[in-house]
């Protein structure tokens, strides 16, 4: 069944029925109508699968997704079109551009923690720049997954685009089949094995996994404001974001006002009993809940640790005094548990991360220019926000990836055009200047090799180009010298 | 004898310690790299004269010039390109600082080919010092009198805390390949690069393949038959027919084949003289294996030799040869020739050109030689492939604006120019916010309303052109 669908899609592909960017407009205004006349359906569907709450879906997918294609639609001529390049002497009268092409046929696999905007985000670079794709959406986030099943060949050209559901094997047999790009978001594991079928193929990917993203907050700061944003990104979707703060690392004297604040901002959020709240979504299965409670054993609660295993809620949780080796230190939490690890001051928090995995975002709290400085120049990560939390991803402009364990490629906005498309050097000469070409022809003389490396070199001598300068000045120079004698003499 | 593992955490030590960060660093180590081609120009002509009987005009322009031209252009643009670049912003995010920062991934991994030993091993070197990486080479044991010289020229004008040389064959390759780099950047055949990428997804490591395929060389409709014929002559016959992107074969129509044939025969007399066995200008197989797989090719074709066809086994030589009437399931047209052999495909329109190509894997490249600007263009809209050039072979790749890398079969990723140093960069996405406008962050914390909402769907929407969209505040 999958290699039909996709022996299908490539038939398609191959028609070149994509090609016109025409028809590629066509299809997201398509997927815009898709989200604006049944975001209801889609946020009943979010809600049945993580209690996510109706303003909670608009706010975290759906604008996002709208603002992706109103892009794509609005800039898609300018990012399709041929674009020019430096040229040397040898083709000076030649045209000489990059142009962007389709890869062919694409497959998304999406997750279930944010299952529209991880599908629908790839989705809409992927017919921007010509593709067919294959989508697979979570089987964890089930009532999404088949309700876009549903929804999209309604909207959508269905021979262009298609949904294959299903769980593990499905998945595995997808896999086997040969994609021109495979685009996968999840976790480290799956996405070696996602890595590993698509060698056999020697198909290219984009890795979207997760990891640790550690939060610094530095004792210079507004804490106040800090805890507040940072409160905001680790709860929202009860902590199930990969771009989360995982952990946070600070100085043991601040450590308790941290606690009161994020306590206060709590309260702030979701009052006094979280569980009621709309606004607080469940943990997505209760193999999660599990693996998440778990993750608590050895620790010292300071704030929240209810839970009710019946609804998959956590409450809104932070340990404080975590130490290194504790087993929440060890894995990616995904959930609502906000551990504080102290460390002595900033050259120590550095290390802290350094030994670790680069993780797919790192945050950093301090009114200190050096502090900030100096966290960005000694570590990296995927993206980074400074005093604030998530937000390095809402902004279209900036590429989105992973980096080492944290993934390899990126997207959004433009970048993800650029990523599934294929970037074809092109060099269009015409007959002429053939006397130009006869530099490179054997038999060898010494003239024509003088000839031939003047004409592909790009330094007139030496390589800071101030030898041209140099030339120009001096024969300015003499040229000056030569009037003024003529003038006196 | 330092074993692998060592040289590997010698190198990642040596990152840790941030020593390739600067920028002089990195400018003193490919000035460096240039001193190296300025000092050993004769031993480089020599290893390749040994290794491939390369032409003295050969070396010069495709192994010493072309990346010696691109050491300059990476001289000249590092410090522009290591700037973080700033990006648009929305209204929301109009008060924050965004931009990219490139920062190096840390230990990489080249690895070389025989056909071009220097070029292809050091090329990418240039963009892996320019990122600031670390970096291990391991040359192709093939070419084994420039794997020596490698191995004794790069510690020597090379910082050794940070580039190391690693000899040997396809064991000692397997190995390293267990290890954990922060990117491989491999050139060769398919089959090695499927082992590398499933050694690399053990990992998580990110790759450049740059591999092969049978580059088609398209010729239809009116042309300058005699420019056309020395273009596609010296392209394809240049290091023997050992290049990656030399143009495979040929597809054309039968009038055009008749008219090309004697000025493609005038253009090898004037290269090569009436017998190339005995210019200095024209090279020879690698390697008795190679030799052999070549010869047997020949002889499993059903199609007719008309120029060449003569081979020598002392001296690996094969001569320029060019073989017509060959068809789709010919010897010949079931892999990469990879050698001086020329056959000729006739076809009866562009179309059936079109649809042959397509039906076959993508190529690194692809030509079109065509008077006719309309059947270029067509050719290049319904194609796709590495890279594609019109009325030459070859030299699109001489070019460092523009990228050089394969697509499908033909490899992913891609270098040269400002390209190896994005290939060999982390493009970090920055977000600088202050701590003022707290209250206009209200909008989007919990308990969440649909006047919020709406607040910041207004301000967050991407209203104009090059501003950047934002999804919530």
């Amino acid at each position: 069944m999958e290699k039909q669908v996709v022996d299908g899609l490539r038939e398609v592909f191959q028609s070149g029925r994509s090609r016109p960017l025409q028809y590629r407009k066509q299809q997201l205004r398509a997927l815009l109508r898709l989200i604006t006349e049944r975001h209801a359906d889609i946020e009943q569907a979010l809600k049945q699968d993580l209690n996510r709450s109706m303003h909670g879906t608009s706010l975290f997918e759906l604008i996002g997704i709208e603002n992706d294609i109103k892009v794509a639609e609005r800039e898609m001529t300018e990012w399709a079109a041929p674009r020019p390049v430096k040229k040397n002497l040898n083709s000076a009268l030649d045209d000489v551009y990059v142009k962007p092409e389709p890869l062919g046929v694409v497959l998304i696999i999406g997750t279930w923690n944010y299952p529209w905007a991880m599908i629908f985000q790839p989705l809409v670079g992927a017919i921007a720049a010509g593709n067919a794709a294959v989508v697979k959406p979570s089987e964890l986030s089930e009532h999404s997954s088949r309700l876009m099943k549903e929804l999209l060949p309604l909207y959508l050209d269905k021979e262009m685009y298609q949904v294959v559901t299903g769980g593990v094997p499905e998945t595995q047999e997808l896999l086997k089949q040969r994609f021109d790009h495979i685009f996968y978001t999840g976790s480290s594991t799956v996405g070696k094995l996602v890595m590993e079928a698509a060698s056999r193929h020697l198909t290219p990917v984009t890795l979207e996994l997760g990891g640790k993203s550690p939060c610094y907050i530095d004792k210079n700061c507004d804490i106040a404001v800090a805890c507040r944003r940072i409160t905001w990104g680790k709860f929202a979707n009860c902590g199930q974001t990969c771009i989360a703060p995982d952990y946070i690392l600070c100085e043991p004297s601040i450590q308790d006002r941290i606690v009161e604040e994020i306590q206060k901002t709590l309260l702030e959020f979701y009052q006094t009993d979280p569980k009621s709240s709309p606004d607080y979504c469940r943990i997505i299965n209760t193999r999660h809940f599990d693996r998440v409670l778990a993750l608590m054993n050895e620790c010292t609660i300071a704030l929240g640790g209810e839970n009710d295993r019946s609804q998959c809620y956590i409450a809104p949780t932070v340990l404080k005094d975590v130490l290194p080796h504790f087993k929440i230190m060890q894995e990616e939490i995904f959930g609502p548990l906000l551990p504080i690890v102290t460390v002595n001051g900033l050259s120590e928090a550095i290390n802290f991360i350094n030994a670790r995995e680069k993780p797919l975002a790192l945050y950093v709290f301090s009114s200190d220019k050096t502090v900030i400085k100096r966290m960005l120049k000694e570590t990296t990560s995927g993206g980074v926000t400074v005093n604030d939390v998530l937000m390095h991803y809402t902004v279209d402009t900036l590429p989105f990836g992973g980096v080492g364990n944290s993934g390899m490629g990126r997207y959004h906005g433009k970048h993800t055009f650029d990523q599934l498309s294929h970037h074809r050097a092109c060099l269009i000469k015409s007959f002429a200047m053939e006397s130009l070409n006869d530099a490179r022809y054997p038999p060898l003389t010494t003239a024509r090799l003088r000839k031939a490396k003047f004409f592909m070199g790009h330094r007139m001598c030496s390589c800071n180009g101030m030898c041209v300068w140099a030339v120009i000045a001096t024969v300015l120079a003499i040229g000056l010298l030569v009037g003024l004698l003529v003038v006196l003499i | 004898m330092e074993g692998q593992k060592q040289v590997l955490e010698r190198l990642r030590g040596a990152f840790r310690s941030g020593v390739t960060l600067p920028v002089h660093f990195r400018l003193t180590q490919l000035e460096a790299m240039m001193s190296l081609f300025e000092d050993n120009e004769t031993q480089i002509l020599e290893a390749l004269h040994e290794d491939l009987a390369k032409p003295k005009f050969e070396t010069v322009l495709s192994e010493i010039d072309i990346v010696v031209n691109d050491i300059c252009y990476n001289i000249s643009n590092l410090q522009t390109w290591m700037q973080p670049s700033y990006v648009g912003t929305n209204l929301a995010t109009k008060l924050d600082d965004c931009f990219v920062r490139r920062e190096p991934l840390g230990v990489v991994l080249i690895i070389g080919a025989w056909n071009y030993p220097i070029q292809l091993i050091l090329s990418p070197l240039i963009g892996a010092i320019a990122a600031g990486n670390c970096a291990i080479l391991k040359p192709s044991e093939i070419s084994k009198a420039t794997e020596k010289l490698l191995a004794e020229l790069i510690p020597k004008y090379l910082s050794q805390e940070c580039y190391a040389v690693v000899c040997g064959g396809a064991e000692e390759t397997k190995t390293l390949l267990e290890n954990r780099f922060d990117h491989i950047f491999y050139t060769g055949s398919q089959s090695v690069a499927r082992c590398v990428l499933q050694a690399a997804a053990v990992h998580l490591t990110p790759v450049t393949l740059e591999l092969g395929g049978k580059c088609p060389c398209l010729i239809y409709g009116r042309l300058d038959m005699k420019a056309a014929a020395k273009r596609l002559v010296w392209a394809k016959f240049f290091n023997s027919g050992q290049s990656c992107v030399a143009p495979d074969y040929v597809l054309c129509t039968d009038e055009v084949k008749d008219m090309l044939l004697p000025f493609m025969k005038e253009a090898l007399e004037s290269f090569y003289g009436s017998e190339p066995q005995e210019s200095p200008d024209y090279g020879r197989i690698v390697t008795d294996r190679h030799w052999d797989r070549l010869i047997e090719l020949m002889k499993r074709s059903e199609g007719k030799i008309v120029i060449g066809g003569e081979s020598v086994k002392e001296t690996r030589y094969i001569a320029p040869t060019v073989i017509v009437d060959v068809k789709g399931t010919d010897a010949l047209m079931q892999e990469e020739i990879f050698g001086p052999i020329l056959p000729i495909l006739t076809i009866k329109s562009l179309d059936e050109g079109i649809n042959f190509i397509n039906e076959k894997e993508k190529a690194l490249a692809l030509y079109a030689f065509s008077d006719e600007s309309q059947v270029v263009t067509t050719v290049l809209e319904r194609t796709s492939s590495g890279g594609f050039c019109s009325n030459d072979g070859i030299v699109h790749m001489t070019l460092p604006g523009l990228p050089f890398g394969g697509v499908g079969a033909s490899g992913m990723g891609n270098c040269h120019g400002r390209w190896g140093f994005e290939t060999f960069s982390h493009k970090r996405g920055c977000m600088l916010r202050g701590w003022g406008l707290e209250r206009v962050n209200v909008l989007r914390y919990p308990p969440y309303t649909e006047s919020n909402l709406s607040w910041l769907r207004w301000a967050t929407t991407a209203k104009k052109k090059g501003w950047g969209g934002c999804s919530l505040m």
